[in-house]
């Protein structure tokens, strides 16, 4: 090992500190919005700058919006749609996959074709509502489920997965009488947990955070997702319904409190958990990029 | 006469066996694809199909085929509108802005990251940079909303420039860059994981080497670190650029209000503008083909560019 120069320990320092500058930057939006939604409401009313601490201490906000109807609803909805979507994701995915990953199938390159083309070109919006409504979806949930339960790119990185396994270990189990589905079953998907894996999660961080098809196909507010209902609480500024059942005089100044409480309810399930998942997201973003 | 029959029957009749032969053989996979062809077919070619609304005059009532056709008609109209050129302009702003600042920005992430010696720094610094991409965009956008409010964070430091409050969303200049901006923060951590996974395939030998031949860090860096990762950041550009015209407009409809729509209303907010919520639905249709129609050519352009320079095609 050569002995590293007095610039290159330079260089080190200076390079982490700004990265510790950069990650700080990244961070402190995030450590705002969990300061402010633990601030009482004539706190942050008062407070201005940056937010290091709490402004006063108050866990009002939190109970006001897990007491809210449409909050708990949209996270009802929102699962319901994540546990059929993704079941019906998975196996539209896998059946696809594994078929398309045939070497000797006939017409395969045709339907490859087909399939990959949808990538770059598409009917458009319009037509797509109107596909989704002549099919009988609007206003149901599987409008949400059904016409994006194939997504092209996750599609690919799956096929490519798939045909990464070994051929002879399935011929072995063909000569023993296996079918397709069977080879599919006993063979591949144990085979291809880690590709399997991380397309799970694709989909499902897909799901969690659409919320334009729920805007074009959904009515029915009792059917609204939580992004739909988060998007009125934050975009369109509409806490009434929060505030409702308070009535006391310092719900007003609650306001702002409420959104950031709003926003930590629909978020920390998801950040605490997707350390632990990292690596999975970072893999499907290493086999998507083979032939991305 | 009596030859040119019995030729027209033979062919089908070599052929036929053989076709049957492959759906015995393979009947199954022909069964599993069945439901994964008529996704494609329904809700991917179903609005292809849909799309030749553009060219009639479109009501719910009569249906596609039942509507009258009129030619290009809503065409001449999108290209001769006044919101044409601003469509045009701000789409091509927004995306050539994200592409100038938000491309280099993982790849200078990538490159710091990659001199970093401690494991466990390395490991926090990419967490958190990652974070932001499993926020919702609805909620990334309610927290930009918060912060750029009259009474947020960006105007407490403002005030004490010596400007009055208000609110920044509200201001067309100001749009693009809050867009830009977060944009940056949203993607930064996420899209530098590629650019690292080069990076961990450049051969460390071609350092030492470059350090005996007495290269410092800046020499290394364009000596051995650029050349090594240069494909990926070729096939990486090429990519953004064939996606020019896909803005993500979601965030723009989330962000935008009648006051900004001077420059951040593009063609995909447009088509929703117009479409859905004014029912203009032919009219959007086209202005939703021209945009589809711009961007298959440039993914083609970008990826014959690809199949030359890098010898890597999408497809």
């Amino acid at each position: 090992m050569i002995k590293r120069s007095v610039g290159e320990r330079v260089f080190e320092i200076i390079n982490i500190i700004i990265l510790t500058f950069l990650g700080l930057i990244a961070l402190y939006p995030l450590w705002h919005v969990l300061m402010a939604s633990i601030s009482s409401g004539d706190g942050l009313a008062r407070h201005t700058g940056a937010m290091f601490v709490p402004a006063g201490f108050s866990l009002k906000a939190y109970q006001l919006v897990i007491n809210t109807p449409m909050v708990l609803k949209g996270y009802g909805n929102t699962l319901y749609i994540l546990v059929f979507g993704l079941a019906l994701s998975m196996a539209m995915t896998i059946l696809g996959a594994f078929a398309l990953s045939r070497k000797g199938l006939y017409g395969r390159k045709v339907i490859l074709l087909f399939i990959i083309f949808t990538m770059y070109f598409s009917g458009g919006m319009i037509p797509f509502y109107f596909t989704v409504k002549n099919v009988g979806l609007a206003d149901t949930r599987w409008a949400l489920i059904v016409p994006t339960c194939v997504n092209t790119f996750n599609f690919i990185i799956m096929r490519t997965g798939f045909e990464a396994i070994p051929v002879s270990l399935e011929e072995s189990a063909k000569i023993d009488g296996a079918n397709d589905f069977i080879v599919l079953w006993k063979i591949i998907l144990p085979l291809a947990k880690p590709v399997i894996a991380v397309i799970v999660l694709y989909y499902a961080v897909g799901i969690w955070n659409s919320w334009f098809n729920a805007m074009l196909f959904l009515r029915s507010r009792e059917l609204y997702p939580l992004q739909l209902v988060l998007r009125e609480i934050l975009i369109q500024n509409d806490t009434a319904a929060m505030t409702m059942g308070g009535g006391d005089a310092d719900t007003g100044m609650l306001n702002e409190v409420l959104k950031y409480a709003t926003i930590c309810v629909a978020t920390i399930p998801i950040l605490v958990i997707y350390p632990f998942l990292q690596k999975y997201f970072a893999k499907g973003v290493m086999v998507g990029a083979v032939k991305g | 006469m009596k030859q040119a029959i019995s030729f027209g029957k033979t062919v089908p009749r070599q052929k036929k066996p053989r076709l049957l032969r492959e759906l015995a053989k393979n009947k199954y996979i022909y069964i599993m694809l069945i439901p994964f062809l008529l996704f494609y077919i329904i809700f991917m070619y179903g609005p292809m199909y849909g799309a030749m609304i553009a060219f009639k005059d479109f009501t719910p009532k009569l249906g596609i085929l039942g509507s009258p056709w009129v030619g290009i008609k809503h065409f001449e109209a999108f290209f001769g509108s006044i919101y044409f050129w601003r469509l045009l302009r701000n789409t091509i702003s927004i995306s050539l802005q994200t592409l100038i600042f938000g491309f280099p920005a993982p790849i200078i992430l990538a490159l710091l990251l990659n001199e970093v010696r401690q494991a466990w720094f390395k490991k926090t610094v990419q967490t958190i940079s990652y974070m932001p991409h499993f926020i919702s965009l609805v909620v990334v956008c309610g927290i930009i909303k918060i912060f750029t409010g009259s009474e947020g964070i960006i105007n407490d430091f403002m005030v004490n420039l010596g400007q009055e409050r208000r609110d920044l969303l509200l201001d067309p200049a100001l749009f693009q860059p809050i867009y830009v901006i977060s944009d940056i923060w949203q993607k930064i951590g996420w899209e530098s994981i590629i650019y690292l996974a080069a990076l961990s395939g450049v051969d460390q030998e071609l350092y030492e080497a470059a350090r005996i031949d007495g290269a410092g860090k800046w020499r290394q860096l364009l000596s051995v670190t650029l050349p090594c990762i240069l494909p990926t950041i070729v096939v990486m550009l090429i990519l953004r650029v064939g996606s020019m015209m896909n803005i993500g407009f979601e965030k723009i409809i989330l962000l935008y209000n009648g006051n900004t729509y001077e420059t951040a209303d593009v063609i995909s907010s447009y088509v929703y503008r117009k479409g859905i919520q004014e029912f203009s639905y032919s009219f959007s249709t086209a202005v939703g083909l021209f945009n589809s129609v711009i961007n298959f050519f440039l993914v083609l352009s970008a990826n014959t560019i690809s199949k030359k320079v890098n010898d890597t095609s999408l497809w």
